[in-house]
């Protein structure tokens, strides 16, 4: 169906919300195990477009292959595959405020594997609330417990409960203060290289862009204006990209980026 | 890359001894969470003494094998370093061992001293509840004469609208309970008269009752079910998302904003509802007294005329405005003290209703015991 090295595949991509056409005519591919971040100003439809392939929303027209299914299919079996292997982790983490963090990253494994022994699924979620980097004693805190940021790692610890090859991430790094963004950056490329993962990441974050993404998307005039290795998008002539990436904020991210990135491979 | 994940079709895992060397174990097939139960099962069978594991042609291997794998190597007392893995494995193996080893104490009590720990929390938060309540309600009043000094502070159409969610709207169903309830005395208040002759009586039976207790009572019933647990998820909700803090923050007070419209729209509509259910339970109470009691409405109109006081009409109007009050200060205050979650909205709705309802009665006995002793 597809060359085996695109997990994602967007065709011709649609959306409208009664006259405003957010995409049309989208085209976008997401090859495993690479971080894709995808950028645009707000309103350009970022958030639409990772809505519509996950499944929350059902676009006007196009196609869109995720890990080789129809993801607009209804058969139950083919949607079955596709959210046993996506996590997803929503802008504000969108725990379940009447369960502890343990319990939030038990529902999809008691959902899907209803048959694997209590303590093993306690032993699970407590090794996925450690990996997203939270103290173990955090899995019998409530969400309302937490702060910002730990409240957006306990959403990643969700997000992994079942190892899925496939993740999304909403803005992960909205909210945090400079070193907990810089942190969970390090995170989620720990735990891709770490797990394997391929990781659909939309941001505004220049910072995320240089320190761990190996391509960016950029959304404009509802299209993806181009989708290449960050310093080939730089050169792109496009005026909003031109804008976005020589503003004032982002000569100031790039130097910082760097050096992190050199820390980061010693 | 990891091997292909898309493939459906996924081979159970597979746990051999070495052909040569007997305490050399083989794992094949997949080790992944889908395989928990039989990962387990083949884990426990391996007897004692191995010395090596060979896990390099494992296909596909998740956190939920490898968590497997650490357990069963904790259990024989080895070493990770006696395990082979494939080498696209190896990362994923050793970020769980870094943090697979601590683990939180389980600090969940039982028995006598925790049911008496949770019987004492019970209390102090009662009590702290009915601190909050008479706090409350000295805060209102202040609040309110504050309004009367300063009648910018009123808000008329916030009040207008509460009027007619809280009164107007709960009409229709006031009036038919208290019609059903006024015929049900009826009946049986007939059914015992009758043995003495004195079904005539049912008049003054269903009158009083209506006018002095049901009325007001089954109106206030009523509202504490509809209006007070409406009063709590609204403004629990809004508190929840922080919005009672931007009205502080804007200068605004969520008192005067929020729950004095509330409020008054209560004082104004229980008194009037309480007529209409006045009116609805008399009215149930004559048509089973012209059906089936051969009393006619101009009988029964008659007999009330001769026997019926208007201090019965005025001693129940005047627990109206009392009910009201309670109504409206429990279910705003709830509201107020909701924290965060969606299970603490809907944990303070039951509650404003519990309370609210369980306090209007309690209120009325005490309230009919002091008019019957005054003779009133």
């Amino acid at each position: 169906m597809t060359d085996d090295d695109t997990i994602i595949r967007v065709r011709g991509l649609v959306n409208r919300f009664g006259e405003q056409l957010v995409h049309d005519g989208l085209d976008l591919d997401v090859r495993r195990g690479e971080i894709l971040g995808v950028v645009g100003g707000s309103g350009t439809g970022k958030s639409v477009l990772m809505r519509s392939i996950i499944g929350l929303r059902v676009p006007d027209e196009g196609q869109i292959q995720v890990l080789g299914v129809d993801a607009r299919s209804e058969d139950e079996d083919i949607r079955l595959v596709i959210e046993r292997n996506i996590g997803v982790l929503f802008q504000d983490g969108a725990l379940f405020s009447s369960l502890t963090v343990g319990e939030n990253v038990q529902v999809p494994l008691k959902e899907h594997h209803p048959d694997v022994p209590d303590s093993l699924r306690y032993e699970l979620s407590l090794l996925k609330v450690k990996l997203a980097g939270l103290p173990a004693d955090a899995i019998e805190k409530l969400p309302s417990q937490l702060s910002g940021g730990m409240r957006k790692r306990a959403g990643l610890a969700r997000a992994l409960a079942l190892d899925p090859p496939l993740l999304f991430l909403d803005e992960p790094t909205a909210g945090l203060d400079p070193i907990g963004a810089a942190a969970f950056d390090e995170l989620i490329l720990t735990l891709q290289r770490a797990l394997g993962l391929t990781v659909f990441l939309v941001t505004h974050d220049l910072d995320t862009l240089y320190a761990i993404c190996d391509r960016v998307a950029v959304l404009a005039d509802k299209h993806v204006v181009i989708n290449a290795p960050i310093e080939e998008v730089e050169r792109c002539d496009h005026p909003w990209v031109r804008e976005y990436f020589h503003g004032p904020r982002a000569r100031a991210a790039r130097p910082a980026s760097m050096a992190a990135l050199a820390t980061g491979e010693q | 890359m990891r091997d292909d994940e898309r493939l459906p079709e996924s081979r159970p895992p597979v746990l051999a001894a070495d052909d040569t060397d007997a305490t050399r174990l083989r794992l094949r097939g997949d080790w992944t969470l889908a395989h928990a139960l039989a990962m387990g099962e083949r884990l426990r069978q391996v007897p004692e003494g191995v010395t090596a594991v060979d896990a390099g042609d494992i296909g596909r291997l998740d956190s939920a094998g490898v968590l497997q794998l650490l357990r069963f190597a904790r259990r024989h007392c080895i070493e990770l370093d006696v395990f082979h893995f494939r080498d696209d494995h190896q990362p994923l193996v050793d970020a769980i061992e870094d943090v697979a080893d601590d683990r939180p104490k389980k600090k969940r009590e039982y028995g006598v001293s925790a049911a008496l720990a949770r019987l004492g929390f019970a209390v102090q938060d009662n009590w702290h509840e009915i601190l909050a309540l008479v706090g409350f309600l000295g805060e209102n009043l202040l609040k309110f004469g504050r309004m009367l000094a300063q009648p910018r502070r009123f808000r008329l159409t916030s009040t207008v609208y509460h009027m007619e969610q809280v009164g107007l709207d709960a009409v229709p169903l006031v009036f038919l309970l208290s019609y059903l309830v006024g015929a049900v005395i009826a009946f049986l208040g007939a059914n015992i008269l009758r043995d003495f002759g004195a079904e005539i009586y049912v008049v003054e039976l269903v009158n009083v009752a209506f006018l002095r207790e049901f009325a007001v009572l089954l109106t206030a019933i009523i509202l504490a079910g509809r209006t007070a647990s409406a009063f709590t998820a609204q403004i629990g909700a809004m508190q929840a998302r922080e919005e009672i803090d931007a009205i502080r923050t804007l200068g605004l007070d969520p008192i005067d904003l929020l729950v004095m419209p509330r409020i008054i729209a209560l004082l104004v509509m229980l008194p009037l509802l309480t007529f209409i259910a006045m009116i609805a339970g008399i009215l149930g109470g004559a048509t089973v007294g012209a059906f089936n009691l051969d009393i006619p409405p101009q009988a029964w109109m008659a007999r009330m005329d001769a026997t019926i006081e208007v201090r019965h009409f005025l001693v129940g109007l005047s627990k109206a405005p009392i009910f009201a009050l309670i109504i409206g200060l429990i279910g705003c205050l709830e509201g107020l003290q909701v924290e965060g979650t969606a299970q603490s909205v809907g944990e303070r709705t039951t509650s404003s209703v519990v309370q609210s309802i369980s306090l209007v009665i309690i209120l009325d006995a005490i309230m009919a015991l002091w008019f019957m002793n005054m003779d009133i």
